[in-house]
């Protein structure tokens, strides 16, 4: 059964088609890539499957259940989390914070044991800092835990982006553009960790990127979107001999 | 926090003895000064409203600096604590504890009822819609006969320095371990990211809806404590400049701030206090402050930063700055 | 009397308010649509000119338009001052230091005001005839005319200069994109003063026909006009002229109704609540348009 179905999703904005008619199928452990000219609406797309925004028409169906119109937080509830393209990080908090409340949905004690200071609130603290830290080592930014997130270095804010979505341990991952604004070294060593944490963390991942090198590296399949619409989907090789896609992407850079 | 494990009360530290040492000196200090005749009624009576004023200040804090929304009803929640003991004391013959809750929760029953609808609204909206609920609660009391109506409404005097200051105490130690807690960081990351806070897994409604119901029970808190020290409640003195004056203590302080809010509501009791004589040359004065500071420091005196004792603890990873 | 009567009287009575509503709406609405400050001030300005007004026909004894030509000035000059003074250095930081800076600037006016003035409050003086007209059973004032009219003729006026203008266009653009106006050669500064120097006397010509009309004035007058001039100008959509007119009116209408029908303790009651209803219906007032943030 496939981890993420999706069928005959549409969006529109005041009457403008923004998604219209995706098709959309990932499968457990896979890494699929999806690609396409600016504006031709994959943020929209992740902003659907998360919750951001409500289908127009279609449905989206996650471990076999209906997700369309449920709020964000009941999407990463069930296991989707996400990467932001501008990076959404909670600037003014501690990194070590930012990852902290993406494991808020687990933690082992309530409110009330939260303000009386119960034995069980210094133990869900202690498992929760521990944890986080953890996280933060696998992406090198544990140093840094007490810094402010809007003060790290851009690659970095986008680390932290990933292992901020780690911690509320979801099944599919969604990064948007993870390698935007990184330069070829950190692109390549990107791609290493996107392999690894698949591995690690049993992940689904489905990745949004320009940049052409890391969606051919990586991904196992890849689907083209063009205008709101899928007009190609394959292989990395299939992909690349693709006329349709060619000319698409020809157009942009021609336009 | 890795040794914390071992420790059996890791509430016993260091630090906080010497927090509840400090407390105890402050409270006793006064205690003594007010038993031998030296602290006068007017000054027992700022240091009183001082009090009520922190606990008004960490509330409206815990809304707007830590969870990030600008309501400006607060006076509002602090009228229906003020009624509802007065009422249970007064009608109802009840003990002033008893009323002391019973406003607080009417009061946080208000918050979550008011909060529900509200808290979807931004910014400005929310602002002026919260500033106009606390106003619809000061016109229900004025039309409300039974309690006193547009003449107020009289209290049996039954605080005094030693309930206020222990429940400002008890507001506080509250208000900053929610704080410290993940559902209090979970309020937080409403205030730096919305969106993404939602997308984390946090509910963001109802992590507002908690954090203005929790406000608005320490505020009623607070008016319960007026009430039953002032003799006398009427509704004029709940109205939009009673929460335009908490918001200033907190904006002062900092946002984001508790010792902060502390501060600011310290400064500006004191400072009313010792411009008394002079009542409308006071106002002038304060205002005039309160522009030069926001065009100085606009974040406040202190930001988000917290004034702490925690040199007291050597450094340890990831410990936290609260005062419990 | 009967209840088409009523309704008309009701009509009359709230056109009048609503006018002035209007007339204080229109600057917090601009000011709000250009640097997006909810100018708590904004109603102590209308105060400053009230008084002004009550000084010219008073003391100096002068006829009700050019009192209210000079008090429309000065307070101008006054606004600009307010707004280069307090609220020019925050434009960078955060609304909420902004938005204390205006409560502040509010006390200010407010206990200034009974600094200078003293607390009591004073009567204005007949600049009309009180003649009572009474037309099939509705009665109004030389008053209701004269407030109706005058701020016809300057929300005409005001429609000319932002629709024809080059301040007005100047306006237009600020309010739209700062960035992009400084860039196109447009004095930012300039036309947030110029904005603020209409607005102020747009109050103050609303605080002279307030004394007109209900005779008396004092230093905290401005206080609940002010705040639901405000409640108007969100009620039309805030930031949107027309909106703060039709809010103003609409307010207005509303509280004459209320009062009318003998409720007039919780007239202001309602007003907040209808405030409340149209911000969680649709928080963009009347006539404003839903703006989505990007994700």
């Amino acid at each position: 059964m496939a981890l993420l179905k999706v069928e005959n999703l549409s969006k529109s904005f005041s009457g403008l088609k923004a998604v219209s008619n995706l098709d959309l199928e990932i499968m457990e452990g896979e890494l699929v890539g999806l690609i396409g000219p600016n504006g031709a609406g994959k943020t929209t797309v992740f902003n659907l499957l998360t919750g951001v925004y409500v289908p127009t028409e279609g449905t989206i169906s996650f471990k076999g259940k209906r997700i369309d119109g449920s709020p964000l937080y009941k999407v990463s509830h069930l296991g989707i989390a996400r990467t932001f393209q501008n990076i959404r990080l909670f600037g003014d908090l501690p990194v070590i914070d930012n990852v902290k409340i993406a494991y808020h949905q687990h933690v082992s004690y309530n409110t009330l044991s939260g303000i009386l200071r119960l034995p069980n609130y210094y133990r869900g603290e202690a498992e929760i800092y521990q944890k986080a830290y953890d996280l933060l080592k696998i992406f090198d930014l544990h140093e840094k835990e007490d810094e402010l997130a809007k003060n790290l270095p851009y690659g970095q804010q986008r680390r932290l982006e990933i292992a901020r979505a780690l911690a509320t341990k979801p099944s599919l991952l969604l990064l948007d553009e993870p390698a935007a604004g990184m330069n070829p070294q950190e692109t390549q060593n990107l791609m290493e960790l996107i392999r690894w944490i698949r591995e690690e963390f049993a992940l689904t991942i489905l990745l949004i990127e320009h940049d052409m090198s890391l969606v051919m590296g990586v991904c196992e399949r890849i689907y083209v979107l063009d205008y709101g619409m899928v007009i190609a989907h394959g292989n990395p090789d299939e992909i690349k001999s693709n006329p349709r896609v060619i000319e698409a992407y020809l157009g942009e850079e021609a336009g | 926090m890795s040794n914390m494990g071992k420790n059996k009360l890791p509430i016993v530290n260091r630090k906080n003895i010497i927090v509840l040492f400090l407390l105890l000196v402050v409270y006793g200090v006064v205690q003594i000064l007010q038993s031998n005749g030296i602290l006068d009624r007017f000054y027992t009576m700022t240091l009183i409203l001082a009090c009520i004023y922190i606990i008004l200040a960490v509330s409206q804090n815990l809304i707007t600096g830590f969870t990030g929304q600008l309501a400006i009803g607060h006076a509002g929640f602090m009228a229906i604590g003020a009624y509802m003991s007065a009422f249970i004391v007064v009608k109802m013959n009840g003990p002033v504890v008893g009323g002391l809750i019973f406003g607080a929760l009417v009061a946080a029953f208000a918050g979550v009822l008011i909060g529900i609808p509200t808290l979807r609204l931004r910014g400005d909206y929310l602002a002026i819609a919260t500033l106009g609920l606390g106003e619809i609660v000061r016109i229900i009391f004025l039309n409300w006969d039974y309690l006193g109506g547009a003449t107020g409404f009289q209290v049996p005097k039954s605080m005094n320095w030693t309930w206020a200051f222990w429940l400002m105490v008890l507001s506080v130690v509250v208000i900053n371990n929610f704080i410290n807690s993940s559902h209090g960081r979970a309020c937080i990351s409403i205030r730096e990211n919305e969106i993404a806070a939602e997308a984390m897994g946090i509910n963001t409604t109802k992590y507002k809806v908690i954090a203005f119901a929790l406000g608005a029970m320490f505020a009623g808190l607070a008016g319960g404590i007026y009430a039953n020290y002032m003799f006398f409640i009427q509704p004029g003195t709940f109205s939009f400049l009673k929460s335009f004056e908490i918001l200033v203590m907190v904006v002062l302080g900092g946002l984001g701030s508790i010792t902060g809010s502390i501060l600011g509501a310290v400064i500006m009791t004191v400072a009313s206090a010792l411009l008394a004589d002079i009542p409308e040359l006071r106002m002038v004065i304060i205002a005039v402050l309160l522009i030069i500071i926001m065009i100085f420091r606009p974040n406040g005196i202190l930001g988000t930063k917290e004034f702490n004792l925690s040199f007291l603890n050597p450094k340890k990873k990831g410990e936290e700055n609260g005062i419990t | 009397m009967g209840s088409v009567e009523f309704a008309a009287q009701q009509l009359i009575n709230g056109l009048s308010l609503g006018s002035i509503y209007a007339l204080i709406a229109l600057g917090y609405t601009m000011v709000y649509g250009i640097i997006q400050l909810i100018n708590f001030a904004h109603g102590d300005i209308m105060m400053v000119g009230a008084f002004i007004g009550w000084f010219c026909t008073t003391v100096l004894k002068m006829a009700f338009l050019p009192a209210l030509i000079i008090s429309m000035t000065i307070t101008a000059i006054l606004g600009m001052l307010i707004e280069r003074i307090a609220y020019k250095p925050l434009r960078k930081s955060t609304r909420l230091a902004a938005l204390i800076t205006a409560i502040g600037m509010s006390f200010f006016l407010e206990y200034g005001g009974i600094l200078v003035v003293g607390p009591q409050t004073r009567t204005f003086p007949d600049v009309f005839p009180q003649t009572l007209y009474n037309v099939g059973g509705v009665t109004f004032k030389y008053g209701d005319i004269v407030i109706i009219l005058t701020t016809v003729v300057l929300m005409t006026i005001l429609q000319f200069v932002i629709k024809y203008t080059r301040i007005g266009k100047a306006m237009r653009a600020v309010s739209f994109d700062k960035d992009a106006s400084a860039l196109m050669g447009i004095n930012v500064d300039n036309t947030i003063s110029a904005t603020f120097a209409i607005g102020s006397s747009l109050a103050a010509a609303a605080g002279v026909l307030m004394g007109v009309y209900f005779n008396t004035i004092n230093p905290l007058m401005g206080i609940m006009p002010g705040l639901k001039a405000f409640i108007a100008a969100v009620l039309g959509g805030i930031g949107i002229i027309p909106g703060a007119m039709l809010g103003g009116i609409a307010m207005g209408l509303i509280e004459s109704i209320v009062s009318g029908l003998g409720f007039s303790t919780w007239r202001d009651a309602v007003a907040f609540l209808i405030l409340i209803i149209v911000l969680i219906v649709k928080p963009t007032g009347l006539l404003g348009k839903n703006i989505r943030e990007k994700v």
